[in-house]
């Protein structure tokens, strides 16, 4: 056994790849540039706290954003997260606590977070609400939201495919029981001239999504667009309809590097993003905005981070950004 | 092991010398106590069903569909199938699919190296974690359910926690760019064309693991342990059956499946989400069990969990086929799944009672 390992590892050093992996990576990340303060107002503590759980691509790209704001307008930014409503609420208390300067939350459990946002305005702590929970956020007396309506997303995917002139499409939901996928099929259906199927595949088994499109694909050869609600299952539609033999438009919601290469090359259509990146980085600048000028954006209303459709002469600067993980 | 213990397999069909009757009842005969027998009746029966049910159903390339869905959960139904004939669970192997193809990815992409350094990675350190289950199953004498479940959630966490922590999202990036990426596709996530059906060679990996699983199984001592351990294991091991070491090859051989299936991930899909596999590890269960396996252990067969996970890709594949309406999809896929065992279960009794 540890013969087989010294070999494997001798190979490595003899096999390494001259292309791609984290060489590359190092040498993108060497071109880029820190930030600086460009402002002399005091250093103010704001907090985000979101619903999100461990680990999930789109948060990372919210923070990022955040604390590229933050960097700008000299903030110190701190972050807290749980997926569960009542912890949520609970480290929102923590930072009211702390007498924090500024509060972002999101609001995807509304009625866990009402009280506690009430009590952040009872200390004087401005609120800003983002990515979920635009009904509440102006009741529960939030300054403003910044996030995406993901009906008003569903719409614009149906506005595009009439655009394309497409007359059966395809919403694939790789999670049962998600309203906010229900949303965005239900959205595309309703300004969608033509007609609209639903898919529900296993979201975490990819050959299942692969082999499920593919026979819905052959089952019905009329469908001439599919769209998937989540980035990572681009791709795989995309050799679902090579397999199947089709020659259906593959579309999706949100953003990621691989989508933003399938744009690129032509195998994708076009992307829906909601820009998680301005989620954080508005949430933050606005906030500062308040305290240094009170100003505020949206004039009651929410304040819209999307959809915004992508497509294939946005994609080669997308790619970049994508990979440096602020798309 | 040598295959030269077990009797020579007798010539079947009719062209066969001698008492042609003779000959004939004992083929039927021996057919009949074949733990794979009802569920052949079962996959016929859906087969029949879906041909009837969804007019795309037959064709070529429907097929090809069908038998690659098949395939991706047939691949590790073989050696869950050998582990439950030798009296055992794993419920991380689902799990262990994705860890796989995440040690062989990021391996790989940190390095910088040929991907065909991460696959020999990967391959060692899955086949680690089998041993550590069988292992830890042999010397703790705990029930591999809580055995494997235990590695189950630590895989799970040490998938999103290793990921996290190198490559900082929660998947891994794109290797497609790097060198023998190709030639790795080309031997785990390619396709073949025959005429104008496209057969993915996932397909053949499934065919030769059967091929050999029954080869074992059915005519080497190797076969004989593995049905023994399942049996009853104390009375194996009196009679010199070494039960540690079949157990445990037996759990390094579903880790040498995983391996197969990650790379399958890995090269088919370039990057791989660290939240996936929960739940798959249920499917080949399932597969296995649907094909004849007992729960109990001690009997079962490869065949049968080839039949059984194409039962399972046939069903789930079917419904789409035949457009019904996709609300309903998993009640559909539960109750064709039960009426399928339950014809399975119905033939293997009449078979019994008449053999």
């Amino acid at each position: 056994m540890s013969a087989v390992l010294v070999a494997v590892l001798g190979a490595s050093l003899a096999g390494c790849s001259s292309t791609g992996g984290k060489r590359a990576e190092d040498a993108r990340a060497a071109q880029a540039a820190g930030g600086k303060a460009a402002v002399n107002t005091p250093r103010w503590t704001f907090a985000m706290v979101t619903h999100s759980g461990d680990g999930d691509t789109f948060w990372d790209i919210v923070q990022n954003g955040a604390e590229q704001a933050a960097a700008k307008d000299n903030i110190k930014f701190v972050y807290g997260h749980d997926k569960e409503a009542q912890r949520q609420s609970q480290l929102v208390q923590s930072y009211i606590d702390q007498k924090v300067d500024g509060l972002i939350v999101t609001l995807a459990k509304p009625d866990a977070m009402k009280d506690v946002v009430a009590k952040a305005e009872k200390a004087g702590i401005p609120v800003i609400t983002v990515n979920s929970g635009a009904e509440e956020s102006k009741a529960y007396g939030a300054l403003s939201h910044i996030g995406q309506d993901e009906t008003v997303a569903g719409e614009a995917v149906g506005e595009e495919l009439n655009k394309r002139g497409k007359k059966k499409a395809l919403c694939v939901l790789h999670e049962q029981g998600n309203v906010g996928h229900e949303q965005r099929c239900a959205g595309t259906a309703k300004t969608f001239k033509g007609d609209l199927q639903k898919l529900y595949v296993e979201g975490t088994n990819m050959p299942d999504v692969q082999s499920s499109i593919e026979s819905k694909l052959q089952a019905d050869p009329s469908i001439d667009s599919v769209v998937t609600l989540g980035a990572p299952f681009a791709p795989t539609a995309v050799k679902a309809k090579e397999q199947a033999g089709s020659k259906a438009e593959i579309d999706t919601f949100d953003l990621n590097a691989q989508v933003a290469g399938g744009l690129k090359d032509g195998s994708l259509g076009f992307a829906v993003d909601q820009q998680p990146y301005l989620q954080g980085y508005e949430a933050v600048d606005l906030l500062w905005l308040y305290k240094y000028n009170s100003d505020m954006l949206g004039g009651g209303k929410p304040v819209l981070t999307g959809p915004q459709v992508i497509t294939k002469k946005d994609a080669t600067a997308l790619q970049e950004y994508t990979k440096r993980g602020t798309r | 092991m040598s295959p030269a213990d077990a009797p020579p397999r007798q010539p079947a069909g009719p062209q066969a010398a001698g008492d042609e009757r003779l000959m004939h009842r004992s083929l039927v005969h021996r057919l009949m106590g074949r733990p794979e027998l009802g569920s052949v009746v079962g996959a016929a029966a859906v087969f029949l069903f879906f041909t009837f049910a969804a007019e795309p159903f037959l064709r070529a390339s429907s097929l090809s569909t069908v038998l690659y869905a098949s395939s991706t959960i047939g691949i590790m139904a073989v050696p869950v199938a050998l582990l439950m004939i030798g009296g055992e669970f794993d419920l991380s192997a689902g799990v262990m699919v994705v860890s796989s193809a995440l040690i062989s990815s990021m391996f790989s992409y940190q390095m910088t190296a040929n991907t065909w350094v991460g696959v020999g990675v990967s391959l060692l350190v899955t086949l680690a974690i089998g041993f550590f289950n069988g292992f830890l199953l042999t010397r703790t004498r705990l029930p591999s359910f809580i055995i494997t479940l235990g590695t189950f959630f630590m895989l799970t966490g040490l998938n999103l926690g290793f990921t996290k922590l190198i490559s900082g999202t929660v998947s891994t990036k794109t290797i497609a760019d790097m060198e023998g990426f190709a030639s790795a596709r080309a031997v785990f996530a390619s396709h073949l064309t025959l005429g104008s059906v496209d057969i993915q060679i996932t397909i053949l990996w499934w065919i030769a693991l059967v091929a050999v699983a029954t080869w074992v199984l059915l005519r080497t001592r190797v076969g004989n342990w593995i049905f023994a351990s399942g049996g009853g294991a104390d009375a194996a091991r009196a009679v010199g059956v070494p039960v540690t070491k079949t157990k445990i090859g037996l759990y390094m051989g579903v880790a040498f499946a995983a391996w197969i299936s990650g790379q399958h991930l890995l090269f088919s899909y370039d990057a791989i989400q660290s939240g996936d596999g929960v739940g798959n590890e249920f499917l080949y269960i399932i597969a296995a069990v649907v094909g004849g396996c007992l729960m109990t252990g001690g009997y079962g067969s490869a065949i049968g969990s080839a039949v059984g996970a194409f039962i399972f890709g046939m069903t789930s594949k079917g419904i789409v086929y035949a457009q019904w309406n996709p609300d309903w999809f998993k009640f559909f896929l539960g109750a064709m799944l039960l009426l399928a065992t339950l014809l399975n279960a119905w033939v293997r009794k009449r078979a019994e009672e008449k053999a």
